[in-house]
């Protein structure tokens, strides 16, 4: 079983559900952003998703553009993301998804990135510029390696490409509850639950919601539907703040205590 | 690798060759499928064809002249040169062919609002003014820098009803603009038409760009053949995303003894790292939407480009350039700001006709090549705007060689 299999499992027979926090690899440096992943992954997050830092992010908000552009400046490089995993992975079981954009990657070249990515102890990649039309080409090479592409599933996708999408889906399901960017929002989008009932009747991975997810009382409500939240910009801001190990804790919280 | 034709290209996913497709976020794929579809049944729709070409003699004033320029063909010494003078459209350019295409696209599939990301701002007017004419609302995305640079174009917009909306991230640049232009999209997709100003971006855009300026290149050609009753030797065009280039060659791609010359921003020099030659120092890679070449780093990291002209100011080309430089069908070549200036001056003394500084590169190319085509040929140079927004830049740049 994979770890982002069991992962989920695990959760759902303590009836719990996951925590995916995402952090950009190497910001501000390396260092510290290994201490960041560990702090998150310590505090309660279940599954870890390392940012690979781009000069254009487009579908990305003001906190994540300034967070990889301090990344890149560090000198942040693909391989040297493999390198944080693999450090990471020596010490947890937590599931380690590699989050970016197409081009680095494209550059890197997908048949070694999926083998590099294997040998570190990556478990997927979700390529936030890479719709299924266009992942022929690099999901042969995670599927050689075992490795999963996670699919993102946005609230316009409509529900003849929503099969098309979740026939080929791997890992879990990454749902995009708003339209727009990344980043924190005053509420929890607008029939996230509808959405989600839609979702789960194509697909029996389980499903992460994500986008606009920035505290607590935001995760509890997103979750209702889902098995997991996606919380990323606002865990981004906090680690600047040095405020990480709190947000987490009381996301964590807010989670587990719906359940009771 | 499987021989690519190129009347045979894009694919039904928008591929040219291994070029171009669709590298955007899930949440606009729909939308993207949408304006496929919907430029699919304009095209054949008649109805749509004679409104655009009703607009485009009545409005923009074509068919625009092609014009014998004797004291240029006389100072360059060798072929005869012709300017396509997409100068004299309405708002003084070729962007007007497509975003009149584009916008009664947008009133067709019911969009009651235009967004454009712009560089020179020669784009962003286009819009502004197509939106005008539409009763149609309009925001413009443009780095702050060329907001500096092409104030001029800035005015005219806010005339025009457009809101001009001030990019801060990056260079402040062309790359910028269309990063948050198409960041804005994601979240005003339902109600918002994206009118892309050159052929590239995702797909349908680079061919629907193209088909759309191909106007450019159908007249020239009967125009041409009026004129000298036969074809030229050698049509020119400059090169930043891509769009008056297609427009004039995609006409000519099957006559082949008319060669084809695109020409990139070589900015202080190619082997200064600072210019905008996609082509000739790029390699294969994604941006904004489409895989093509790109000014990259060793790790894939997108390149500031540089030119005096902010419409070549761009660090990727349209996909389609791509696969015509691979199939060599097309030559690609770089003119630096020196030499654009330079040509610049002297249309300007020579013909009495101020050229836009991306059309400059242009011109300079022909100037290059008019003796090697040899007196007997002829050259068709894509003078794809006029340069009354580039006064400052040029004047600045003059104060600033002489000092």
């Amino acid at each position: 079983m994979s770890r982002i299999e069991e992962t989920f499992k695990r959760l759902s027979k303590g009836n719990r559900k996951a925590l995916v926090g995402f952090l950009v690899a190497g910001d501000p440096d390396l260092e510290r952003s290994e201490r960041d992943c560990r702090m998150a992954l310590e505090n309660g997050v279940d599954v870890l998703e390392l940012g690979v830092p781009f000069s254009d992010p487009t579908a990305d908000g003001p906190v994540i553009q300034a967070a990889g552009q301090r990344s890149l400046a560090a000198g942040t490089t693909v391989a040297k993301v493999l390198t944080l995993a693999k450090r990471l992975r020596r010490e947890c079981e937590a599931p380690i998804v590699l989050f970016g954009y197409v081009n680095p990657f494209f550059n890197y070249g997908y048949e070694k990135l999926a083998n590099d990515a294997a040998a570190a102890g990556v478990d997927a990649f979700l390529v936030v510029d890479m719709p299924f039309e266009e992942s022929g080409e690099f999901r042969v090479h995670l599927d050689a390696v075992g490795l999963d592409f996670i699919s993102l599933i946005a609230p316009t996708t409509p529900d003849a490409r929503l099969g098309k999408i979740l026939k080929e889906a791997r890992g879990f399901v990454y749902y995009i509850m708003v339209k727009g960017v990344t980043g924190a929002r005053a509420g929890v989008a607008e029939d996230v639950a509808g959405h989600l009932v839609r979702l789960k009747k194509h697909t029996r991975l389980p499903v992460a919601a994500g986008f606009g997810v920035s505290n607590g009382d935001q995760a509890r409500e997103a979750a209702r539907h889902a098995d997991g939240v996606v919380v990323g910009s606002a865990l981004v801001r906090a680690a600047g703040e040095n405020r990480l190990a709190f947000l987490v804790k009381e996301i964590r919280q807010a989670l587990d205590c719906q359940e009771k | 690798m499987k021989r690519v034709e190129v009347n045979t290209v894009p694919d039904a996913n928008g591929h040219f060759g291994v070029y171009g497709g669709r590298y955007v976020a899930e949440t606009l794929m729909p939308a993207l499928i949408e304006v496929e579809k919907a430029y699919r049944a304009a095209q054949a729709d008649p109805a749509f064809e004679l409104e655009f070409r009703g607009l485009l003699k009545h409005y923009v004033g074509r068919p625009s002249p092609l014009y014998f320029a004797p004291r240029l063909t006389e100072a360059f010494g060798g072929a005869k040169i012709y300017l396509k003078r997409e100068d004299l459209n309405h708002t003084g350019a070729h962007k007007v062919n497509n975003t009149l295409g584009q916008a009664i696209l947008a009133r067709r599939m019911g969009k009651k609002k235009l967004m454009a990301e712009t560089g020179a701002g020669q784009h962003g007017v286009a819009t502004a003014t197509v939106a005008a004419r539409f009763g149609m609302e309009c925001d413009v995305y443009m780095g702050e820098e060329d907001i500096r640079r092409q104030a001029p174009n800035v005015k005219r917009m806010n005339l025009l009803g457009a809101r001009v909306i001030p990019v801060t991230s990056g260079t402040k640049t062309l790359k910028d603009a269309m990063s948050e232009a198409l960041r804005e999209w994601v979240a005003a997709v339902d109600t918002t038409f994206y009118v892309i100003g050159t052929v590239a971006g995702p797909h349908p855009y680079p061919v629907m760009v193209r088909d759309f300026q191909s106007v450019i290149g159908i007249e020239a050609r009967e125009q041409f053949i009026e004129l000298e009753n036969r074809l030229p030797e050698m049509v020119i065009a400059c090169v930043g995303g891509g769009s008056n280039a297609a427009g004039l060659f995609y006409p000519f791609l099957n006559d082949a003894g008319v060669k084809m010359v695109g020409v990139e921003a070589a900015g202080h020099g190619i082997a200064t790292g600072q210019h905008a030659a996609s082509i000739e120092a790029g390699r294969p890679g994604i941006l904004h939407g489409s895989k093509s070449y790109v000014l990259q780093d060793a790790e894939g990291q997108i390149l500031n480009a540089h030119s005096i002209s902010a419409g070549l100011d761009y660090p990727g080309v349209g996909p389609e350039h791509a696969l015509w430089a691979d199939l060599k069908r097309v030559e690609y070549s770089g003119i630096t700001d020196a030499e654009a200036v330079a040509a610049f001056h002297e249309l300007s003394l020579m013909e009495g006709i101020i050229p836009a500084l991306e059309s400059s590169h242009a011109l300079a190319e022909a100037r290059k090549r008019a003796r090697t085509v040899g007196k007997g040929g002829a050259i068709v140079v894509c003078l794809s705007g006029r340069g009354d927004k580039d006064l400052e830049s040029v004047l600045e740049y003059d104060a600033r060689v002489k000092t």
